[in-house]
């Protein structure tokens, strides 16, 4: 086949401007890793220690995690990371293990130091044979993954993606089994809403939520235990996505790790502009929540979507470009393949618009084509469905087709009744109908899809190229924490030491050490080269 | 009857013809249970008012469940001389309107400042309202360009609330109570409203939101308006431009 066909596929990208894009991708957003390498939250200390397997929760509800690093955090800081304290107070006080450490800890019991000598090298050594072993149960779930798709199948893509959300797991479980028996691949539960301003995880299994279920290591366990049942009933694997997000991203990864969690929601930005999150917090989080996701095999869902509901869908569709490559290259950064880039847009152009459904193929074609080895997460309609649901049926339709004709690999179902109420039962059967008639009638469509060259749909995928290339240059001038405080995403301003968190951020102290990042870079490395092959940077992985 | 009394449009003036979808927790996996499935459809149009009805799809949903589309006719007449509308004493507004209001009525921002007051650290409401995220499918007051918001969070004592809204030039100050344990969301707003009011005679506006509150209580506890149980940003935009940033009155045409 001609190499320069294949570059440039359907729209006749230039692949000079593509690769152009990537360039200042990376340009903008080297100056953040290097902000993540030299500083730590107390999340990314939380997930270390949860990592070594301490669980649970003291009688308040608050967990051991917390309050063994809050009470190392008052001693001696956090700047040598939690590990060395923490351990080396294990060691020289004869605990058992971490969770009778934080007991004591919790009550005042315990001093904390910063070892040194052979002190310093027995803490490091425990701490990373805990943390080793933590890793190893990852490696196990991904494993085991593995060996039920082997035994079940992997379904075709574009995979069908529903929400259950009834605030009670218990609730949540018959009701996702359905959606799978139903025809769902993925099952995603959504959180509580306010869960990503919480700065603990929640313990055990829950019966209450406000719009949601909490996001908690036993309800990770009991949906995927009976989602593995469902998936050999079905003869079919079905995939369990949840939220890496908010103040408590690099914990909830770790135990979606730990529970095989087969996706999770996990953009760059999306806290800092909806949630309020602070920036710095945020991009620190997302790298080692990153760093587990690759280690455990998670694909994770980026959230452009989200920008086209605040802002004008023709207008910001470049911001949904460029979002998509920053998410990318701090994705590779982080040790994920492409095929873990499951970046998000979605289907939001105002139907009233002339040739709305001309600018969708465009925008989504466009995504195809520049993340070819991305499975591409592709959202339904939601600002422009009115409460005709009859209407909203035909728009979702359209969706479906679009999705279809791209080349879309992962197709959130779109319901009739987005905006008015919980899907009914008879909703969800409706839309799933909707997929399987589009897909059926028109699923291999893309194949004979090819638009005219020099067309209205080329002209407009490379005019947003173009302004996504803009917008990347002067992000990269004036630098993306710049750009994030002067509104660019979303239309929101998010200065870079405002929102919550920011408390929470600690600058390394050389001695830093943290036996999980020691563990997951040592496996990162290659990947985190290949992200920044293109501009010769020295890679940024640690030797091991 | 003419005007006064009408029945549903068909195709025919009079006609009364509707049609309904529902799901009836019945199996019509076989023949005869399909069957079942369309007579507890029938039965259940009738005691609607649906006489005669016509089951036009039935469809199992799963083992359990089945789906129906139903046409009929209803005998009920619908008096329009006893329609009553309750009307909110405010229009709810888009946002482009919202920012157009402030801009014209204010000329800069409008400041609002929230907060959870007292132990209270249930910040899902506040932050509902206030955050560009928002609830339901409406974003929050975040994001109207034209207001300045700042969201204080969780357990904000009374006093430091005061004198942040002052130091920031609020015109509005909202506030969250969900926790209600001795009628604390109530003690809570008191103490609140007689510390804005101690502060000086420009107080900004005063709002209080939350699931137990009754709406009609504003004035017994010192407060400008009182949100309950289901409201979204936009009811809350809406009234703060209302009682704000009020419409000009409509220019006087000029003489001839």
């Amino acid at each position: 086949m001609d190499p320069v066909s294949s570059v440039t596929g359907k729209l006749g990208l230039d692949p000079a401007v593509v690769r152009r894009a990537r360039e200042l991708a990376s340009r903008a957003g080297r100056p953040i890793v290097e902000l993540a390498r030299t500083h730590t939250t107390v999340s990314v200390e939380r997930a270390v220690l949860r990592l070594a397997g301490l669980d649970g929760a003291d009688g308040d509800g608050m967990p051991w995690v917390n309050r063994l690093a809050e009470a190392v955090r008052d001693a001696v800081g956090l700047q040598h990371g939690v590990a060395l304290p923490a351990w080396d107070a294990l060691l020289t006080g004869g605990y058992p293990h971490l969770a009778a450490l934080a007991r004591d800890a919790a009550a005042g019991k315990v001093k904390f130091r910063i070892p040194d000598g052979a002190d310093a090298l027995a803490a490091r050594a425990a701490a990373a044979g805990a943390v080793r072993h933590g890793i190893a149960i990852i490696d196990a779930r991904r494993a085991e993954r593995d060996a039920l798709i082997s035994e079940t199948s992997d379904p075709p893509r574009p995979w069908i993606y529903l929400i259950v959300a009834t605030g009670d797991i218990f609730e949540d479980i018959p009701q996702a089994q359905a959606a799978a028996s139903q025809g769902a691949d993925i099952i995603a539960v959504i959180r509580s809403t306010g869960q990503s301003l919480l700065d603990y995880v929640p313990e055990g299994a829950t019966r209450e939520g406000y719009a949601g279920t909490y996001a908690t290591r036993e309800n990770f366990r009991l949906m995927r235990a009976a989602l593995d049942q469902t998936s050999r009933e079905l003869g079919r694997y079905v995939r369990l996505t949840n939220y890496a997000s908010g103040l408590c991203m690099p914990e909830i990864a770790s135990l979606a790790g730990l529970e095989r969690l087969d996706m999770m929601l996990n953009d760059c930005m999306y806290g800092i502009i909806f949630r309020d999150i602070n920036p710095r917090r945020t991009f620190i989080d997302q790298r080692f929540s990153r760093q587990i996701h690759a280690r455990a095999g998670i694909i994770i869902n980026t959230g452009e979507d989200n920008y086209l509901t605040t802002a004008d869908a023709v207008d910001a569709a470049h911001t949904v470009i460029v979002s998509q490559l920053l998410n990318e290259y701090f994705g590779r950064e982080a040790g994920l393949s492409d095929g873990q880039l499951g970046l998000g847009h979605a289907f939001e152009i105002n139907p009233e618009v002339p040739d709305s459904f001309l600018l969708e193929l465009a925008h989504a074609q466009l995504v195809r084509e520049l993340f070819p080895d991305a499975p591409l997460k592709y959202m339904p309609p939601t600002k422009h469905m009115t409460g005709n649901v009859f209407a909203g049926y035909l728009l979702d339709a359209f969706f479906n087709l679009c999705g279809m004709m791209t080349g879309q690999s992962i197709l959130l179902v779109g319901m009739m009744t987005e905006g008015i109420h919980t899907p009914f039962l008879s909703d969800r059967d409706l839309a799933l109908e909707n997929v399987r008639y589009v897909r059926a009638a028109a699923g291999r469509l893309g194949d004979s899809f090819w638009p005219a060259p020099g067309g209205f749909i080329g002209r407009r995928a490379r005019e947003v190229l173009g302004e996504a290339v803009g917008l990347l240059g002067r992000i990269g001038d004036e630098g993306l924490l710049t750009a994030i405080a002067a509104g660019t995403f979303g239309i929101t301003r998010r200065p870079a030491d405002g929102g919550r968190g920011l408390d929470g951020v600690i600058r390394q102290a050389d001695g830093y050490f943290n036996p999980a990042t020691e563990i997951l870079e040592g496996t990162s490395q290659n990947a985190a080269a290949a992200a920044d092959a293109s501009t010769a940077q020295p890679t940024p992985g640690e030797p091991r | 009857m003419t005007g006064q009394t009408i029945r549903p449009y068909g195709d025919t003036t009079g006609d009364g013809r509707v049609q309904v979808s529902f799901t009836l927790p019945v199996p019509s996996g076989t023949v005869a249970e399909r069957a079942r499935a369309e007579g507890a459809a029938l039965q259940l149009a009738a005691k609607m008012g649906l006489e005669p009805a016509m089951v036009v799809h039935a469809k199992g949903i799963g083992p359990d469940f089945t789906f129906c589309i139903v046409y009929g006719r209803v005998s009920h007449l619908v008096d329009l001389s006893q329609v009553t509308v309750t009307e909110r004493e405010f229009p709810m507004l888009p946002p482009a309107e919202i920012n157009r209001r402030i801009r014209a009525a204010l000329g800069r921002k409008m400041v609002v400042v929230g907060a959870c007051i007292g132990t209270d650290a249930h910040t899902v409401g506040i932050d509902a309202i206030l955050n560009v995220k928002g609830h339901a499918g409406e974003k929050g007051l975040e994001y109207h360009r034209e207001m300045r918001v700042v969201n204080l969070g969780a357990q904000v004592d009374v006093a430091g609330l005061v004198a942040r809204a002052r130091a920031e030039g609020a015109d509005a100050v909202l506030v969250s109570q969900v926790v209600t344990q001795r009628d604390a969301h109530l003690a809570n707003t008191r103490e609140m409203a007689d510390a804005f009011r101690a502060a000086g005679p420009q107080r900004p506006l005063l709002v209080v939101g939350g699931p137990r509150f009754d709406p009609a209580a504003a004035a017994a506890l010192g407060v400008d308006r009182i949100f309950g149980k289901g409201t979204g940003p936009a009811e809350v935009a809406s009234y703060l431009v209302h009682a704000l940033a009020p419409a000009p009155p409509a220019p006087a045409l000029p003489a001839r």
